[in-house]
């Protein structure tokens, strides 16, 4: 492959409310066994791109644990391989990442010595799978400078916490708005961008000098009539979970057997860190309607319209409905759970009562835990 | 210049096919069967090497290495895959003068001197790929070294009216064993032989050069009587956790079902000791709206939609809309479709079900093609087997190939009979 890969996954989201507490974005558990960076990730790999750099900053404990090892997305080569960038003091620097440019030109010394010619960039928390190498024909095709994957969201769908494009006929973009107010395209940036190595650096230097620090508003936006920006329409699946509601929602569409096949069976596949848990147990008193749930849960209840995450226990007479658990929930005796999510590590007492009247719930208790 | 010094390594015979697995052992050796809907039985012996603290494995291989191999690769799944020792496979090579295979356990084993010999160690310890345990080996090295043992052999209590059917161990007060008593019509002892043992190094090499011309060299049979004539110090270790002989399709199906109890003796959920393995399929199971799932465990990947009862379902299974399986262990990727009914059948992987099927109907009686290893009234289907629509099949069965509704006389295959239409 002739491009570099660069992952950014250094950011929070207000929007994501209690969830956003714990890790950022990328690491959110989703669709019952993945991250979200494991799709960035596994694309890449399954692109043949063997050179990636994560830009982490917000709360990367968990992001960093989740990439501890790089064997699971097979980037553990001696060619190129995993690398991942948290803010660092230098000498010249001191300051946290300003911005997804500053955060790339914080790390230049990166870019500067790669030798691929082209960079992906993309976001880690976003849930697609696509082959770059299209994208990239595509961009060298189009004699692009930048090429920006786009996606039509459907028609009527509040778009404003996107960036909105607008391409004339060949597919170059005339209109770049980040986040409008009120938009009359439906068309989205998804977060994805290629362009020539020297080309980014050229435009990070530039940036930096001006003290611009933001990838899109900054450099995309400031440049869209000097440099030839092309859209690329995918078509395939992409969701971006940096609310609640798109959170809940993206995990949900893994109930949909189109979105289950296209990710869980066709090739390629999308990999994750392997955890070393027995498969999921059901004993008497379950009873499970159209629901995941992922290796070592043990479950005594009703779960419908469900997300169990790994090693959730579910104990006798619960209800859980339309809802989120995610990875090392207890669940006590009789408790009902109802249009919620329940964050990870958490311990919910017997008899409790748990349901979302208006949108999502976000459970997050702090009980201690017995185990005996 | 010093050398590699490891103080224990293990070897791990894996070479037997495990003829009484019948059919799920066709394509297979029997380390590679799967077990408990993710794992294999060498997972067992392999993890409880690396919760030892055993970093350097011999894995021997012999029948069937195919599975084995691409299971174990370089031992990634176990933290084995170490700079200094790690995990080895090692099946029989041909060399200069006297090549042969693995003619018998010890064989084997000696064999493999050079291998051994490159990390220099004070211990072996010797284990086979064909039991379910959860054992700390550094525990009976300690007890070995406490007693200045040569050999020290693994063992386990049993119920007396059972011993007739191991190897018993006859020790005094201190575990010293006294006499042993292969398959004794009147035990005198209850403690029976695992087949796990811990050599000193000098004592093992001797012996595997004394008797290296015994055909077929077993160590129950030739290496232990001959530590034991020669009046080294032989120890008997006893062992009281679960332990679990799967060498019988009886055995193998009531081990499977034992880890389906709401507190399994065998507890694979324990943070403690954990069982590791290669699992390639890592996403969640899907239970649809029709669905109904009791007393099972069910693996990554598998989609239901029909009902399962008492049952391991391993990974990426799917069991169709209508089907009611019940007391069943059905292996990875295999497809069940539309209104089957399956009672306590073991179906390996990859295998194609298609719809209307019966399996597990009618009346015990004893298979024709081998009636000690069909029994139990299990229905047995071998790897990559598909069975056509709308058939049905009795008990005491075996199915294994591609078999077609010619193959079943009116669309049935009664009680005791077989099709064997894959392997050699």
């Amino acid at each position: 492959m002739k491009a570099v890969g660069i992952i950014l996954a250094g950011g929070n989201n207000s929007r994501m409310q209690e969830l956003s507490h714990k890790r950022a974005i990328a690491a959110m558990p989703v669709g019952g066994s993945y991250r979200s960076i494991d799709f960035a990730l596994s694309n890449m790999s399954n692109s043949h791109v063997q050179t990636v750099a994560v830009l982490t900053q917000y709360s990367a404990r968990s992001l960093n644990e989740h990439l501890s090892s790089s064997k699971w997305w097979d980037f553990g080569r001696k060619q190129g391989g995993l690398y991942v960038f948290n803010p660092t003091v230098t000498v010249d620097n001191s300051w946290w990442y300003r911005g997804t440019a500053d955060a790339m030109y914080q790390n230049i010394s990166f870019l500067k010595q790669r030798h691929e010619p082209y960079v992906i960039i993309t976001s880690g928390d976003c849930v697609y799978k696509i082959d770059y190498n299209k994208i990239l024909d595509y961009h060298i095709d189009k004699k692009a400078d930048v090429t920006v994957v786009c996606k039509d969201m459907d028609k009527g769908m509040d778009v404003s916490r996107f960036g909105v494009v607008r391409m004339n006929e060949d597919a170059r973009i005339i209109e770049f708005e980040e986040k409008p107010m009120v938009s009359q395209s439906n068309t989205i940036s998804a977060g994805i961008y290629i362009m020539r190595r020297r080309q980014l650096i050229e435009m990070l230097e530039r940036s930096a000098a001006e003290n611009r620090w933001d990838f899109v508003t900054d450099i995309l936006i400031r440049y869209k009539n000097m440099k030839r920006i092309y859209g690329y329409k995918m078509q395939e699946y992409w969701n971006n979970i940096a609310t609640v509601e798109s959170y809940y929602q993206t995990n949900m569409d893994f109930l949909k057997p189109e979105v289950r096949n296209y990710f869980f069976r066709d090739e390629p596949k999308i990999y994750s860190k392997v955890d070393d848990l027995p498969p999921a147990k059901y004993n008497v008193g379950s009873d499970i309607r159209n629901s995941l749930i992922a290796s070592g849960c043990i479950i005594n209840s009703k779960v419908e319209n469900s997300i169990l995450f790994k090693k959730v226990f579910v104990g006798k007479n619960c209800v859980i409905k339309n809802s989120i658990i995610l990875n090392d929930v207890y669940i006590g005796d009789n408790t009902h759970i109802e249009n919620c999510i329940v964050e990870s590590r958490d311990t919910l007492k017997a008899n409790t009562y748990y349901c979302g009247d208006n949108g999502i719930k976000i459970v997050f208790e702090n009980n201690a835990r017995y185990v005996l | 210049m010093d050398v590699v010094r490891k103080e224990m390594i293990a070897m791990l015979l894996a070479g037997g096919q495990g003829s009484r697995l019948g059919v799920l052992t066709a394509k297979v050796a029997k380390p590679a069967v799967a077990f408990g809907g993710k794992y294999r039985i060498i997972d067992f012996p392999l993890s409880n090497c690396i919760n030892s603290g055993i970093d350097t494995v011999g894995v021997l291989t012999q029948y069937q290495p195919l599975r084995l191999n691409s299971h174990i690769g370089i031992g990634i799944p176990w933290d084995l895959d170490r700079n200094s020792g790690g995990v080895s496979v090692l099946p029989p090579y041909e060399r200069s003068v006297n090549s042969e295979w693995y003619t018998g356990t010890a064989n084997a084993i000696f064999q493999n001197m050079d291998y051994m010999e490159s990390y220099h160690p004070e211990y072996v310890l010797i284990l086979s790929g064909d039991h379910i345990y959860k054992m700390d080996y550094e525990v009976m090295l300690d007890f070995h070294k406490e007693n200045n043992a040569d050999v020290t052999i693994a063992t386990m209590p049993v119920p007396l009216e059972e011993a007739g059917r191991f190897g018993i161990v006859i020790a005094d007060e201190n575990k010293k064993i006294e006499e042993f008593e292969e398959k004794p019509e009147h035990p005198r002892s209850n403690l029976a032989s695992m087949g796990i043992y811990i050599f000193s190094w000098d004592v093992l090499k001797e012996a595997l050069f004394a008797m290296k011309d015994q055909s077929g060299c077993d160590f129950g049979k030739h290496i232990i009587p001959y530590c034991h004539e020669k009046g080294q110090r032989l120890f008997a270790y006893e062992y009281n956790g679960y332990w679990k002989d799967v060498g019988t399709l009886g055995s193998y199906w009531e081990a499977n079902m034992e880890l389906i109890h709401l507190i399994p003796e065998f507890n694979l959920y324990e943070e403690y000791w954990k069982i590791y393995t290669k699992s390639d399929i890592i996403e969640p199971q899907y239970l649809s709206a029709d669905s109904v799932v009791e007393r099972c465990i069910i693996g990554s990947g598998s989609e239901i939609y029909g009902e399962v009862y008492g049952c391991v379902i391993g990974a990426g299974v799917t069991i169709g809309k209508g089907t009611v399986v019940r007391d069943s262990i059905i292996m990875k990727d295999t497809r069940i479709g539309d209104n089957v009914v399956i009672d306590k059948s073991i179906i390996a992987e990859n295998c194609r079900i298609g719809n209307n099927v019966t399996l597990g109907v009618g009346d015990e009686v004893p298979n024709k093609l081998n009636e000690s290893v069909y029994s139990f009234g299990l229905v047995t289907v071998g790897e990559d087997s598909v069975i056509p629509d709308g058939v049905s099949v009795g008990k005491n069965t075996a199915i294994s190939g591609v078999t077609e509704q010619a193959d079943y006389p009116n669309g049935i295959l009664a009680s005791g009979e077989a099709i064997i239409k894959a392997g050699d």
